[in-house]
């Protein structure tokens, strides 16, 4: 009944004239930044020819420059992970900055359960624990990061839901409290010497395949269960959801946890991929992972975007990032940039609102 | 005395100093409509508040199917058998109709995934044109956000909704405020479906055409309190004016106001 070509009351409506999803535009808006680089390769003239894409020296069977495709997706995936759980907190009207200190703090704390106890057989120089915490299996490491990370979560739902402080305050003070844990957990020590198991969690590409395999389970959840119904809901008119008889405030602290959880998890697989853990882990992951988030269409006005646009926007941000190394621009510029292009698709997403809002 | 399905005693909320209602007392029998009328501030939708639960009363008693009830939410009173449309719109912009339409009651499957259950779109989809079918609600595309709806097409998608779920007594704050004159008869013509099924009504309106229209008993606000309480038989528009803007109070309700 559903494939009616004209809708109830004997309305037309054109099904071909549908708008395209958002995530089309950020899939052309990737394709032309990766155009504009390859542009500026051939043209800035320190740049002798190089291309971004395609691999001008053969090294590779295929015509792309599969190092840099790699180092790309590969830079991306731990602060996508982030980006993937905080995509369903921007969406439920919210926002989460202690994502990058919980990074650092988790890490810590989990390498200290990951250690093994001989460095080429020399005792490990920088165990945390006693003989006890010595090779233990590597679910033990990965649970006690995850309920650190969900009892963090709990936390800042908590404050939002039931003492209605705004999330940027609750999660401002989370952020610094964990980097305060960070610091504190070995008064500034890195932990190091992951046991074998450990260090295979985010070896090579592991990340990537992480970061695309809780892509999808995210995706599957926002889009066709009741946890993520309620997300859009929520944030797309909490007043409304809350009459409807939805749980408001439990459905945030849930929203809060799982955004930690997955901020844990990238910690796990971050320490493990660096195979040390240090207090300063995850700068300014937290605002990448918003950054990513928003490039991919998320409005952060609350109730709209989805997990695939969050995907395109990290794969933007990995571009960027990549295109900046490459076209020889210095890291303090490209800190500049990032901050530009982020206003830039607030603002572009603004504009947006308000001409569907104008149309109606 | 025939069926009471609602029934409130002594029912007052103050807003720090503001008496927005004043020891309502008020009676609905099953099966019947009545009208809640009365000026801009008069107390109606804050009367409507307190019996849904949306907010905690400061005092008085209601009583609603034979049972004295304190709902803690909307959702409580909703699952007791209450359905109202607010005056301000409950609908989630971002969303569909049958999204909006099973808000917060949707149709899952996979019960046992918890939060995570799946959502069974396409029995919500068939459900909602169903629906609408019934009330002869005109909406294009069932698949678009409200957000691209205009402000009638929105206000009948939640009439809609509270129309297409069973419900002991249905309230509705202004439904037609904002509306044109088709979806007006629209909504008429939904709540005669309600009076056909002899589901008891309390429609807030100002449009005097309308309460005479429909209903079967009008009651009037003043100033936070109950001063009419009048059988549409026994009435006439001039008659209801009068109460509405003070001119006279009923015999019942004298020194009240
Ligand atoms: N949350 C609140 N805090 C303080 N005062 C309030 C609040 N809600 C309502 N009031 C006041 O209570 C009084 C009654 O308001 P109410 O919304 O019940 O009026 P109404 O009869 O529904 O009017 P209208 O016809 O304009 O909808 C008004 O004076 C209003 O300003
Ligand atoms: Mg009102």
């Amino acid at each position: 009944m559903s494939e009616t070509s004209h809708g109830i009351g004997g309305l037309t409506y054109d099904r071909k004239k549908r708008s395209l999803p958002g995530e089309v535009n950020i899939f052309f808006a990737l394709i032309l930044i990766v155009a504009v680089f390859e542009v500026l390769g051939q043209v800035l003239p320190y740049m002798n020819g190089q291309s971004f894409l395609f691999d001008t020296q053969d090294r590779f069977d295929t015509i792309f420059n599969e190092a840099r495709l790699r180092i790309i997706i590969l830079q991306v995936s731990i602060i996508g992970i982030i980006a993937l759980g905080v995509t369903q907190v921007i969406i439920s009207g919210g926002i989460d900055l202690s994502s990058g200190p919980l990074v650092g703090a988790t890490a810590m704390i989990v390498m200290s359960f990951a250690q093994t106890e001989l460095v080429n057989g020399n005792p490990n120089p920088k165990a945390v624990f006693g003989e006890w915490a010595f090779d233990l299996p590597v679910l033990i490491p990965v649970v006690v990061g995850l309920l650190f990370g969900a009892m963090i979560g709990a936390i800042n739902g908590s404050l939002i839901a039931y003492t209605r402080i705004p999330p940027f305050i609750a999660t401002l003070g989370m952020f610094l409290i964990c980097r305060g844990i960070a610091q504190a957990w070995t008064r500034g020590q890195p932990v190091s010497f992951p046991t074998e198991g450990f260090a295979a969690l985010g070896k090579g590409m592991m990340p990537v395949f992480w970061f695309l395999g809780i892509a999808v389970l995210m995706h599957v959840i926002m889009r066709y269960t009741l946890h993520g119904k309620h997300t859009y809901a929520i944030g797309s008119n909490e007043d409304a959801a809350r009459m409807s008889g939805i749980n408001v405030n439990r459905h945030k602290v849930r929203v809060y946890m799982i955004a930690s959880m997955l901020a844990a998890f990238a910690a796990i697989v971050l320490s493990s991929k660096n195979l040390t853990a240090q207090s300063g882990m995850g700068i300014f992951y937290e605002l990448y992972a918003i950054a990513m988030a928003v490039i991919g269409g998320v409005s952060l006005t609350g109730g709209r975007g989805s997990i695939p646009g969050t995907v395109l926007g990290a794969m933007v941000f990995g571009v960027i990032q990549s295109g900046f190394t490459y076209i020889k621009l210095d890291a303090f510029y490209q800190l500049m940039a990032m901050g530009a292009i982020i206003i830039a698709a607030v603002v572009l997403d603004k504009v947006r609102q308000e001409r569907a809002a104008s149309r109606s | 005395m025939a069926d009471i399905i609602l029934e409130t005693q002594g029912l007052t909320k103050h807003y720090g100093g503001v008496h927005a209602l004043n020891d309502a007392n008020f009676k609905l029998e099953k099966g019947e409509h009545v009208a809640i009328m009365g000026d801009n501030g008069a107390g109606k939708s804050t009367f409507v508040r307190q019996i849904t639960g949306v907010e905690q009363r400061t005092s008085g008693k209601v009583i609603f199917d034979g049972q004295e009830v304190n709902f803690a939410g909307p959702l409580d009173a909703r699952e007791a058998g209450i359905e109202t449309v607010f005056q301000t719109l409950a609908l989630a912009d971002a969303l569909d109709v049958p999204d909006n339409l099973f808000l917060g009651r949707e149709k899952t499957k996979w019960d046992w995934l918890g939060p995570f259950k799946f959502l069974d779109y396409k029995a919500m989809r068939a459900d909602t044109l169903a629906a609408l079918e019934k009330t002869g609600v005109k909406i294009p595309n069932i698949r678009n956000t409200i957000q691209n709806m205009s402000g009638g097409q929105r206000q009948c998608v939640a009439i809609a909704r509270t129309a297409s779920f069973h419900s002991k007594l249905t309230i509705m704050d202004e439904p037609t405020a904002a509306l044109g004159v088709q979806e007006t008869s629209q909504v008429e013509n939904i709540i005669r479906t309600l009076k056909d099924q002899g589901e008891p009504l309390i429609l807030v309106s100002h449009n005097m055409r309308q309460v005479m229209d429909l209903v079967d008993r009008i009651v009037v606000f003043r100033r936070g309190r109950i001063v009419a309480n009048l059988r549409k038989e026994e009435t006439d528009g001039q008659d209801i004016v009068a109460y509405i803007t003070g001119a006279k109070t009923g015999a019942e309700f004298e020194g009240a106001a």
